[in-house]
């Protein structure tokens, strides 16, 4: 039995998934041989340590009733320095102005000889070579499946199981709230305005939607995309972005009618991103709806390879965490 | 020009070869054949598509060939807009003064709009169009979808094209 020490940096929705996770996996992980033990747990008010493996279901109670998981005072910071351990899964939320607290936690954990797993888009987005390079100067992992796509595995599809192919495009639908809402305004013929609250009170949408429905989570995404993927040292900047918001159910229905749907679409091809509604023939791969992600990887070997499945979700992005992790534990 | 024909042969052997001849002897170039042998017409004879490029002053010394050789023409086209793409386009477009952009991509002499429907829900209202544009080829089809994104651009419309990424695999 092989003991691999993690610290869940971020207790909200993800960080919580990951606890599940691990509790729902624990017999599943030691036939694997791995006993997977969590030392410390930190949130914006503090962090729980315990060297010999914290009690998940207590955490997550704790978290529940009192808002924090905190028993001590220690930063997340301090908890990553100072706290030995192998991988610091990083979850915070995302920040696309300065990448922080996520681009201070994994700075943090390279430095101190901790692997990194992250669902976090920001510090990615901003600064991916530097973190790649910070990585492999240390001898470390930096993973980050969940960033793009949920729980459909769009990196280690390409760098795993399609090596050796070169990737000619991709194309997706990386926001899960836009999808709805095109697909929504589509089969009910319903304006942009009526459905985006509806997708308010459904918990699908924020109640400030503009970080979706403007293009800017799928911009962010496409980012990583390209510098993971095709080796780019884009930024935010590098996309030309064109969001949801003017289009109407009258163009929807002259889609329609002409076997068309309009999706968000992502598109890296030739050093160029971009993210724009586009007309997807009806019954193309990328044609999916609801609140389903897709992408569509084109290569030279494999030709075209489609994977789609939940781009949010607490539990399906644990499980994309939950991959990286077994990752690192495979190949130390 | 490219020209596609529709051809009938009799139902016996040897009968595709002559019809494919004159259009080799005359310098033709054949891009493309579809020849269903169980399809056949009222008459008892199957039909053939041809379509290939050829000049223009031969065409009719071709059909003359043919049927001599006791090849029926049933149909003969210009493929001449071989390209075509699909748009949307979101915004005050009535008041963007959509004939005078459908003229400026017709007076090209490579691309033509050749659908367009208007969906105008009510006065002030934005209304949204579709189009579709053919053109000679590919490059042409880009040309004509720039003059288009020109006219978007000034005109404030958000237009919404097709995905690319189908066109690599081609």
């Amino acid at each position: 039995m092989k003991t691999i020490r993690i610290s869940i940096i971020g207790f909200g929705a993800v960080g919580q998934g990951v606890a599940r996770s691990l509790i729902s996996k624990q017999e599943y992980l030691k036939k694997e041989g791995f006993d997977i033990r969590v030392v410390g747990i930190s949130d914006s008010k503090g962090s729980e340590i315990n060297t010999k493996g914290i009690d998940l279901e207590g955490a997550l109670n704790r978290k529940k009733q009192k808002g924090t998981v905190a028993t001590g005072g220690s930063n997340a910071i301090e908890l990553i320095r100072n706290v030995e351990h192998d991988i610091v899964v990083e979850v915070t939320p995302t920040n696309i102005k300065n990448g922080e607290p996520g681009l201070g936690n994994i700075r943090a954990a390279l430095m101190s000889g901790k692997h990194v797993v992250t669902s976090n888009k920001g510090p990615l987005a901003l600064h991916f070579t530097e973190l790649k390079e910070a990585a492999e100067d240390n001898g470390l992992h930096l993973r980050y499946e969940a960033t793009v796509g949920g729980a459909v595995p769009i990196f280690n599809l390409v760098h795993e199981a399609l090596a050796g192919n070169f990737i000619i495009g991709i194309e997706g639908i990386l926001n899960g709230t836009c999808n709805y809402i095109l697909t929504r305004m589509a089969e009910e013929r319903m304006p942009y305005e009526l459905v985006l609250k509806e997708a308010q009170e459904l918990g699908i949408a924020e109640t400030d939607p503009a970080y979706d429905v403007e293009g800017i989570d799928s911009a962010i995404k496409l980012v990583i995309i390209a510098n993971s993927i095709f080796g780019q040292n884009a930024t935010y900047g590098d996309v030309d972005i064109t969001g949801i918001t003017k289009i109407t159910p009258e163009a929807l229905e002259l889609a329609n009618k002409n076997n068309y749907v309009v999706k968000l679409v992502c598109e890296a091809r030739e050093g160029k991103l971009t993210v724009a509604p586009r007309l997807v023939p009806k019954r193309h791969p990328l044609a999916v709806g609801g609140t389903l992600n897709v992408a569509s990887i084109l290569t030279d070997l494999a030709g075209r390879i489609t994977i789609s499945g939940k781009g949010a979700g607490s539990i399906e992005t644990a499980s994309s965490i939950l991959s990286d992790i077994l990752y690192i534990a495979r190949n130390p | 020009m490219i020209i596609s024909m529709t051809l009938e042969l009799k139902d016996i052997p040897g009968q595709l070869v002559l019809a494919l001849a004159p259009i080799s002897e005359l310098h033709g170039n054949i891009m493309s054949v579809v020849h269903q042998h169980y399809e056949k017409t009222p008459r008892g004879t199957i039909p053939v598509q041809v379509t290939f490029e050829i000049e223009h002053t031969v065409l009719n010394k071709l059909i003359q060939r043919l049927e001599k050789s006791g090849v029926r023409v049933a149909r003969v086209g210009e493929e001449r807009l071989r390209s075509t793409v699909s748009v949307i386009l979101i915004g005050h477009i009535v008041h963007s003064d959509m004939g005078d952009t459908i003229d400026k991509i017709d007076s090209t002499g490579f691309a033509e709009v050749v659908d367009m429907s208007l969906s105008m829900p009510a006065i002030e209202k934005t209304s949204s169009a579709y189009l579709v544009i053919n053109a000679v080829g590919e490059k042409e089809l880009g040309m004509a979808l720039d003059i288009l994104r020109e006219v978007a651009d000034k005109k404030d419309l958000l237009m919404i094209e097709p995905i690319r990424l189908n066109s690599v695999e081609a």
